[in-house]
């Protein structure tokens, strides 16, 4: 009878393995989430560094040109313009996301809608593949065959923008046709039987539903794609030309934030000036990634209103 | 009374199994006829053979000869494009595009290249009316077509076919997913448009074929069992088995 007792008013086996699993599952999701704070703290205060402790205006870091923060310029004030990085790192990944998004798109409108299953499924793993491989690898193909090109044809030193865009664009697109297939497929297939049957062509149906319907997911595809762009940093720096100035041209050197902050961390001293400024490039980019997941968000929850009133019938 | 669509010797075969076999049905003009049968008897494959909807299904051959106003639909010649115009369809789930009422109807217009707006706004606005969805709408156009009812849905579907102006319609189990109130509403739109259109309709509900139809064709296993009057079949039926579909013995 007290057994009966104790083992009613004790906990089953099953009870406790939920807990057990809820604790698991709470301690990880704690130790994540503790990481992603820290993360954001540390970057924050090493890059306010410079604001609060040497003062440097947040308007001459913005919008200045020159980056040079080991020496004063002839009003004693740091040189550490950070405009050129941000001028090209926006250019890079704007431009590499206009050169992807055409291919992209096209590929995977065939894996979608023309290729057989089989043809897509080759496509996939190669589309895979493309995501699998190294970024060094495209550093080094970028800096053996496609800044002597550039060079050959434009002259100069072949390294820069046009580089970087280039190199960028073969290593978005994977990720931005990917997306766009899994976009395109969740269109259903009823969509296109009903829009065939009105008398469509395959190419009308495409163009005046499927992308329609597909375009929120399109333009989550194209902002992963240029997030990722935008935080590419060893093979941007491989043909990029690791200059802190302001690009004339797509084929003058130039750096990106990225670029900039792989080159110099290594050659500065944790808690010195130029240090300190290594870190605010860091923070611009912290705060641009932030920036990029968030417009991912939106535009999603734009297309998923969509879907609930769908749900709704 | 003419005819507008004869069919001979109509197989259908998926890879090797064959779905309907030597269909021989002709359909009159501004009537409506319906296709009745229990499921996998091959009506709705049939239905699918008349405007060529079986092309999109891979391993489906399709055998015999169908004519629109006298002309093979299956002949090179035929623009598969213009046959589907012609002959327009209607879905057993209402499938309304996730655009504006407005849009959803004009898409069959856009499509044949029609871009001015007044051209749009009066030939929509026939449409809605006559798919008697136009009074529910008429102030909110531009709103969602998922924001409307199931019934509604589906009036918009008959709309947006009704719109590219088809000589022939295709319905296929058009209410089976819909409620009675709105079943109700989609037979009499489409009684009230026969003289304008002719309907060939899929259906399971045996009232419904017996109230809105001229002829009916009753199939079984892929045949053709009985067709004739509506009201010769469902009163004084020819062969036994069709007697016993509708009174309900199997099926």
């Amino acid at each position: 009878m007290n057994n009966i007792k104790k083992e009613l008013n004790m906990a089953s086996k099953e009870t406790r393995q939920d807990s057990i699993g809820r604790f698991i599952s709470y301690f990880c999701i704690t130790i994540i989430g503790v990481l992603v704070i820290s993360i954001i703290y540390f970057i924050t205060s090493r890059g306010l560094t410079m604001f609060f402790a040497n003062h440097v205006k947040l308007s001459d870091f913005l919008l200045k040109t020159t980056w040079n923060p080991g020496t004063l310029d002839s009003h004693g004030k740091p040189e550490v313009g950070a405009l050129p990085m941000i001028v090209t790192s926006f250019s890079v990944t704007i431009l590499s996301a206009i050169l992807a998004t055409p291919f992209a798109i096209a590929v995977a409108l065939f894996m979608t809608e023309y290729a057989d299953k089989r043809g897509a499924k080759l496509l996939q793993s190669v589309i895979e593949l493309l995501v699998g491989i190294p970024s060094v690898i495209y550093g080094y193909i970028g800096l053996s065959v496609v800044v002597p090109m550039i060079r050959h044809i434009y002259g100069g030193t072949g390294f820069g923008i046009l580089a970087g865009t280039i190199v960028l664009f073969v290593m978005i697109l994977p990720t931005i046709t990917s997306l766009t297939v899994d976009s395109l497929r969740a269109v259903p297939q009823h969509y296109r039987q009903v829009s065939l049957s009105l008398g469509a062509t395959k190419w009308q149906t495409i163009y005046k539903l499927i992308l329609r319907v597909g375009t929120p997911g399109i333009l989550t595809a194209i902002i992963f794609g240029m997030a990722r762009a935008f935080g590419e940093a060893l093979a941007v720096q491989m043909v990029i030309g690791n200059a802190a100035i302001m690009p004339k041209n797509l084929v003058s050197v130039a750096s990106t934030l990225t670029s900039q902050l792989t080159t110099g961390i290594g050659n500065t001293v944790l808690g010195t000036f130029a240090n300190n400024a290594l870190w605010s490039l860091a923070l611009v980019l912290l705060i641009m990634s932030l920036l990029f997941n968030t417009l991912v968000r939106i535009v999603g929850n734009k297309g998923a209103v969509k879907n609930e009133r769908k749900n709704k019938q | 009374m003419s005819k507008i669509i004869t069919s001979e010797n109509v197989s259908v075969y998926y890879g090797k199994q064959r779905a309907i076999n030597n269909i021989n049905l002709d359909f009159n003009v501004h009537n409506i006829t319906a296709l009745i049968g229990p499921s996998g008897s091959g009506k709705s494959t049939y239905l699918r053979c008349l405007n060529r909807m079986n092309d999109l299904i891979n391993n489906v051959t399709v055998s015999g000869s169908i004519k629109l106003n006298g002309k093979d639909i299956f002949s090179p010649q035929m623009d598969i494009v213009n046959l589907r115009k012609t002959v327009g369809m209607v879905f057993q789930q209402p499938i309304p595009f996730p655009f504006s009422i407005y849009e959803n109807v004009a898409y069959g217009l856009r499509l044949n290249g029609i871009k001015e707006k007044k051209i749009l706004d009066v030939r929509i606005e026939k449409a809605l009316r006559q798919s008697a969805l136009w009074e529910e709408v008429k102030d909110s156009l531009h709103d969602n077509g998922f924001s409307l009812s199931g019934g509604q849905q589906q009036r918009l579907c008959i709309a947006r076919v009704l719109a590219v102006e088809p000589e022939v319609v295709l319905l296929d189990e058009p209410t089976s997913a819909l409620d009675p109130i709105s079943s109700a509403q989609i037979e009499d739109t489409l009684v009230s448009l026969k003289n304008e259109f002719t309907f060939i309709i899929v259906t399971h509900n045996m009232q419904q074929a017996s109230r809105i139809s001229d002829w009916t064709a009753f199939f079984l296993d892929g045949k053709l069992e009985e067709y004739s009057a509506t009201k010769k079949l469902f009163l004084n039926p020819d062969k036994e088995k069709t007697s016993d579909y509708l009174n309900g013995k199997f099926g």
